[in-house]
């Protein structure tokens, strides 16, 4: 054999080799729509036998849906204006996860969060805006205090956070039921009455977040600002040396300390962060005009933190891409206001919901498996 | 203080005391060998739900019988456990996000299928143990109950011996303290940890039945309201051993009840909320200080996958 044929069948090998590992590529992304599309599919179904079982049409409840969520005017501004609290929070969230460091008490820090804008937007006196952007601070502050003694415990005292955040979530229900039954902190004055409601004061006229109108729907402009720190927490991350730092650490606390990133500043910065994106939500439910009626009432959290946590796990930790999963999460949550008309229970949606997020957490983990599996048996066959 | 003593000298302070304890009991139980194995089970909250409105269930179908409904309560426990088992231990999916979205999945559940079925239950009749039931103070409260709160007397005793008398239990420790050993000694990690789910979705369903037949007699979907979460902080509150685990429940359920007895015996200015709070705030600080000496497993709520640290 000469050395141009040689040469020319290496060539067709390496051509082959790619044309493989190409098609490879195309039968992994295959694998991948295919695992999302059947298992997103799979909890479809499964909410539709439900309520067909219990003598519902899921056609309506669909529609019925899409009706609540998107279709009927001014629908969409009012899940925007859900959406925002649930993006908030997944944003933090997305930055202690990104840290290696699990906080489950989103409800608790928003609720803090709430209680203290609260506080500051009902006490606090002067020109409307100076009022706005102090109670959604004392939100931030509220939210990250609440965060900061998990991770003070965390790291002072060796307490798992994971416990900690969790159980502080009853304890800050509790705290802002205590406020809310005594004049001095958060309840209404009442107005000679007793107050039995236990509700507090409603923020004064300038002191709520101006909303905006686009094609008859209106949502507060903090969603704007929420698509602004969702780019920002994008670019932190990924494009800067603390980002760079942060996911370090999670990603390997070894190397972290080698590498002079002190765990006890940057998993305590992450949790302030996390808990103050969880509190600046609770504020922004206040002011925003779409949670109560621009007042703290007993149970005002909504479950809108547990929720945000979920968004920010089926976005996969991705601060873009939670965007559009808290829209989808808001979508379930305004539309089951239009189920009645039905007469399936409303619950349903949460059902929904739940669902969703456990299909949505199989394909990743099947992914993963494979690709170990797959790994395991190519560095066999090396040896 | 008089409020105090008073209610100290009731004895339906300490009766209802009991059948709070014996909730938390059912639950924390199973969650202690759970956690035991190596995972933080946050779903045990859905398990007792899930528990409680089966039970509700199939008392009705089965034409008011208590045990059915029972076992209907398990089932639905060990429903629920499956998934909380395969999702987090056989995927490697993150078990917290499984476990709250387990919770999240069973409330909406229970309220939607409750406003469909809508089980109409009734508190079982007290079943005096003779001789017991006659002791001063504790006697009505521990001897004079429905019968399903005395399985947890044989219960406790049981989950003891199982992880510690058994080569199962032997295994299930193993896999909460160093599954990476236990893997490579030829133990299946993963297996062993889903059967210990398995266990606390068995309990905490029976719980739930308990609650529905046993102490509250109908069902709502706000029935549970936190329980789970107390009996996870009763485990934590104990250090992880089965003696503590008692101890926080027993201790818990006292709390719960004070904060439900004190205002019907016309003393209400009590802060309720500090009192609701409190299991989760001596919880928290019994870790902060004791921190050095309650030692969890070592690989509790790390996932295990071969070959991986």
């Amino acid at each position: 054999m000469t050395d141009v044929a040689e040469e020319r069948e290496v060539e067709i090998d390496t051509k082959r080799a790619a044309r493989s590992q190409a098609s490879a590529r195309r039968a992994a992304i295959i694998e991948v729509v295919v695992l999302y599309a059947v298992c997103i599919a799979a909890a479809l179904v499964l909410a539709a036998i439900l309520v067909a079982a219990t003598g519902g049409s899921w056609r309506d409840v669909f529609s019925a849906l899409l009706d609540g969520s998107i279709r009927r005017p001014g629908r969409w501004g009012l899940t925007l204006g859900t959406a925002l609290p649930l993006l908030l929070v997944a944003l933090g969230t997305i930055v202690n996860a990104r840290a290696g460091l699990v906080n489950i008490g989103q409800e608790g820090q928003l609720l803090i969060g709430a209680a203290c804008a609260t506080y500051v937007g009902v006490r606090l006196g002067g020109p409307g805006p100076v009022v706005i952007v102090a109670l959604l601070l004392a939100g931030v502050l509220g939210g990250a205090v609440w965060a900061g003694i998990a991770g003070a415990l965390r790291y002072w005292r060796g307490v798992p956070e994971v416990l900690s955040t969790l159980l502080l979530v009853t304890v800050a229900a509790n705290a802002g039921g205590y406020g809310l039954k005594n004049p001095s902190l958060l309840l209404a004055p009442a107005a000679g009455r007793a107050n039995r409601n236990q509700v507090s004061e409603q923020l004064a006229d300038d002191t709520r977040l101006p909303r905006i109108t686009v094609f008859g729907n209106e949502f507060p402009i903090s969603v704007l600002l929420g698509i602004a720190l969702a780019g920002a927490v994008a670019f932190v991350l990924a494009r800067t040396v603390p980002g760079f730092r942060l996911r370090m650490l999670g990603r390997n606390p070894r190397t972290a300390q080698r590498a002079g990133v002190s765990a006890t500043r940057y998993g305590m910065g992450a949790m302030l962060i996390s808990g103050g994106f969880a509190g600046l939500a609770g504020a922004a439910m206040l002011a925003g005009g779409d949670f109560g009626n621009y007042q703290l009432v007993p149970g005002f959290s909504v479950n809108i933190g547990w929720t945000g946590l979920l968004v920010a796990l089926v976005a996969r930790e991705r601060a873009v891409a939670a965007i559009s999963v808290a829209f989808v999460f808001a979508s379930l949550r305004t539309g089951s206001g239009f189920l009645a008309a039905t007469g399936v229970e409303r619950r349903i949606t949460d059902v929904v919901q739940a669902l969703l997020v456990l299909a949505l957490l199989i394909p990743p983990a099947v992914i993963y498996i494979r690709s170990r599996r797959r790994a395991l048996a190519a560095s066999k066959d090396r040896v | 203080m008089e409020a105090i003593w008073d209610v100290l000298s009731s004895e339906v302070t300490y009766s209802s005391a009991v059948r709070f304890a014996a909730l938390l009991l059912f639950a924390a139980c199973g969650e202690w060998v759970a956690e035991r194995a190596g995972t933080l089970n946050i779903s045990v909250e859905g398990m007792i739900l899930a528990g409680a409105f089966a039970a509700a269930v199939g008392y009705d179908r089965f034409g008011g019988s208590v045990a059915a409904g029972l076992v209907a309560g398990c089932l639905a426990g060990v429903l629920i456990a499956s998934v909380q088992a395969n999702m987090s231990h056989r995927l490697p999916a993150d078990q917290f996000v499984v476990g709250l979205t387990l919770n999240i999945l069973v409330l909406g559940l229970g309220g939607f299928l409750d406003a469909e079925l809508d089980p109409t239950t009734q508190r079982g009749a007290t079943t005096d143990i003779p001789l017991l039931s006659e002791l001063p103070l504790l006697g009505p409260a521990l001897f004079a109950q429905p019968w399903p709160l005395y399985l947890v007397y044989p219960l406790v005793p049981l989950v003891w011996w199982l992880p510690f008398r058994t080569r199962w239990g032997l295994e299930v420790r193993a896999a909460g303290e160093y599954p990476n050993a236990a893997d490579v000694s030829g133990l299946m990690v993963n297996q062993r940890r889903r059967e210990a789910i398995y266990l606390a979705g068995l309990t905490s369903g029976l719980g739930g039945g308990y609650l529905v037949l046993g102490a509250i007699g109908a069902f709502e979907d706000s029935i549970v309201g936190g329980r789970g979460f107390i009996a996870i902080a009763a485990v934590i509150f104990g250090g992880w051993t089965l003696r503590g685990t008692v101890a926080g429940c027993v201790l818990f359920g006292a709390v719960v009840s004070f904060r439900l007895s004190l205002p019907q015996q016309g003393y209400d200015s009590l802060n309720t909320e500090l009192l609701s709070a409190l299991p989760y705030l001596v919880t928290i600080l019994g870790m902060a200080l004791f921190a050095h000496r309650i030692r969890p497993p070592a690989a509790l709520a790390r996932p295990f996958l071969r070959g991986l640290k």
